[in-house]
């Protein structure tokens, strides 16, 4: 099977194909008589989805997470990867090409990080250049330079960078399907924001088959392309987010989804999805003259009266009145605040938190590069609850 | 010829080939004696890490050796081992036992749940799980250990005299205790050096245990 193969050299980690995952009437018992943990539990994850496992706890979503890389071996039922049984491998044949992240991530406290995220690659017997190479690469992918975090132990690294680590380790060996353990659960809730958004992110660059378990509904809608509801080891439902926000297949669902649930759809859209408010840009350094040109042709409308400066490229610098470049020459650099900052993938939920909390009149959307790509208020997010997301 | 209660500096000087000969032959035995034990113990400690019983088992046993007064304990041996060196070595590896066994699985034990979770789930066999996470987060545990049965062993190793094993024991009692009336300058030479013997061991290897932790000084400097 190609997917479980190591991949060649010299490819780049969007090439290796993700893989369907299925699971067929998975069981496990952890006594002969007790209750089964999973109940003969069936799903299918098309290959480069984020498959969302959710419940509270001990309604298996962890049990049956553990049995797709045999960290657990199931009572009856099988897995298949691409197909190909799990059981057709042994035990860390197969761990080595599933990448796993777990909440409290498990860096090796005496090795560095780059060591850490050399791991499996070293396992999986890559030349030292190629290894080398990769983990730079990832280091890079999670936003560490590996220059300077390369070489750190993981106690330097503060629990947010610690859990990017954990994630660049996962990924290291290229595997066609990651698991992940509530991977965002221990960290502050703007750390979680950030790592969620990063590894959407990540995802879209890199679309792997993934398979989530979250106990937070609000994590699972906005992280996942499909949520599977877990209950004493059945899966209640299994459907995209959209469909179990709008209608959840019963009363357990209702009430575990909760009776916000309107609100909670304000995850299913990202501000990329929105109309946004053209902003008022203008870069520091021009000369105010044209600035005053743009004015009057009208082609620059200041929003109450402020107008916003941008840096050479691109990235928002911060708000100032159209007043203040009275007796300027060039538009100044550095004066107030363009807060808050939202990546266009924020999800409008996270995006009125963050506008509500900053007391700003408008967010301002940057792209992936963190250019200036429009603005959001109030309004653009209330015109999108006006026009609900479409259900599947 | 000084009285009694003075140090006999020229003693001392007449007889430094021998003290020379008694400080080596100590820091021979201690030396031999506590890497002889380190060996036999890691493997025990790997063995009873994961069953409570095993490694209750382990310590109890270890425990008793400890308790077996030196003397005594030299002496049960010579009738099987002879006199010379080999019932203090033995008798040292022994009492270092307890010691070792404890630090080691104290130190394997003390990798944490997430780390050994996430080494297996990423795919280390067992073997490469002890070789490559737990030894070596357990290692300045057990050099801490060692730290403990060197600086004990320096002591205990004078008691050889007695089974006719050298070292620092024949000044003490040799040269100092077993006369007519007994030469304060060879005990108190035997009992300095075996004193800043064990002082110098302990720092080399509290030196070792450090840089065997290069991590926990950098979530220090953090």
């Amino acid at each position: 099977m190609a997917a479980l193969d190591p991949a060649p050299p010299g490819r780049g980690p969007a090439e290796v194909a993700a893989g369907v995952l299925e699971l067929s009437d998975l069981t496990k018992r952890f006594s002969a008589h007790g209750r089964a943990a999973v109940d003969g539990i069936s799903l299918t994850v098309p290959a480069g989805e984020v498959c969302v496992l959710i419940g509270p706890s001990g309604c298996g979503k962890t049990t049956a997470m553990r049995m797709i890389n045999r960290l657990i071996e199931p009572t009856s039922g099988d897995i298949r990867l691409d197909g190909r049984s799990v059981r057709d491998f042994s035990p860390h044949q197969l761990r080595r090409r599933i990448g796993y992240v777990i909440q409290q991530v498990g860096l090796m406290p005496h090795l560095t990080v780059a060591a850490n995220v050399a791991t499996v690659p070293r396992l999986l017997g890559w030349d030292r250049e190629r290894t080398r190479a990769r983990t730079r690469e990832l280091l890079d992918l999670i936003g560490l330079d590996p220059d300077e975090y390369g070489p750190r132990y993981p106690a330097e690294l503060s629990g947010g960078q610690q859990q990017r680590v954990g994630l660049a380790r996962a990924l290291a060996g290229d595997p066609p399907l990651m698991l992940m353990d509530e991977p965002f659960s221990a960290v502050d809730p703007i750390t979680r924001e950030r790592l969620q958004n990063d590894f959407l992110r990540l995802h879209r660059a890199v679309p792997k088959t993934v398979v989530f378990v979250s106990h937070d509904i609000d994590e699972a809608v906005k992280m996942g392309d499909r949520v599977a509801v877990m209950r004493e080891g059945r899966i209640v439902q299994y459907a995209p987010p959209a469909e179990l926000l709008a209608r959840p297949a019963d009363d357990f669902v209702a009430d575990f989804v909760g009776a916000d649930r309107a609100l909670k759809s304000l995850s299913l859209t990202r501000l990329e999805d929105l109309d946004l408010l053209p902003a008022p840009l203008v870069r520091a350094g021009d000369e105010v003259a044209a600035v005053r040109a743009r004015l009057e042709s009208g082609e620059l409308e200041p929003l109450g009266g402020t107008v916003l400066v941008v840096d050479p490229g691109g990235r928002p610098a911060a708000w100032i009145p159209v007043a203040r470049l009275e007796g300027q020459v060039r538009v100044p650099a550095d004066a107030g605040q363009a807060d808050p900052v939202l990546d266009r993938i924020t999800t409008l939920r996270d995006a009125l938190s963050a506008i509500l909390e900053s007391g700003a009149a408008y967010g301002t959307v940057v792209d992936g590069e963190g250019r200036v790509t429009g603005l959001v208020g109030l309004d653009e997010i209330g015109r999108a609850i006006r026009r609900p997301a479409e259900v599947a | 010829m000084a009285r009694g209660n003075e140090i006999d500096w020229d003693w001392l000087q007449r007889n430094q080939d021998d003290i020379q000969t008694y400080t080596l032959q100590h820091l021979r035995i201690v030396a031999i004696a506590v890497g002889v034990a380190v060996v036999i113990a890691i493997p025990i400690a790997v063995a009873v890490r994961r069953s409570r019983v095993a490694y209750a088992g382990a310590l109890v046993t270890s425990d008793l050796l400890y308790t077996i007064p030196s003397l005594a304990l030299f002496a049960i041996l010579v009738p099987v081992l002879g006199i010379g060196d080999m019932p203090v070595l033995i008798g040292l590896v022994a009492y270092s036992m307890l010691v070792l066994i404890r630090n080691t699985v104290v130190g394997l034990r003390s990798v944490p749940r997430a780390v050994h979770e996430a080494a297996t789930g990423m795919g280390l066999t067992r073997r490469q799980v002890l070789f490559k996470v737990e030894l070596p987060l357990a290692l300045p545990s057990i050099v801490a250990g060692m730290r403990v049965a060197a600086v004990s062993a320096v002591g205990i190793a004078t008691i050889g005299v007695f089974v006719g094993a050298g070292g620092l024991g024949e000044l003490i009692y040799n040269d100092g205790i077993n006369r007519s009336s007994p030469f304060l300058t060879a005990v108190l030479a035997g009992a300095v050096i075996a004193f800043v013997m064990a002082l110098l061991i302990d720092l080399l290897l509290l030196g070792l245990e450090r840089l065997l932790k290069p991590w926990a000084r950098a979530g220090r400097r953090a």
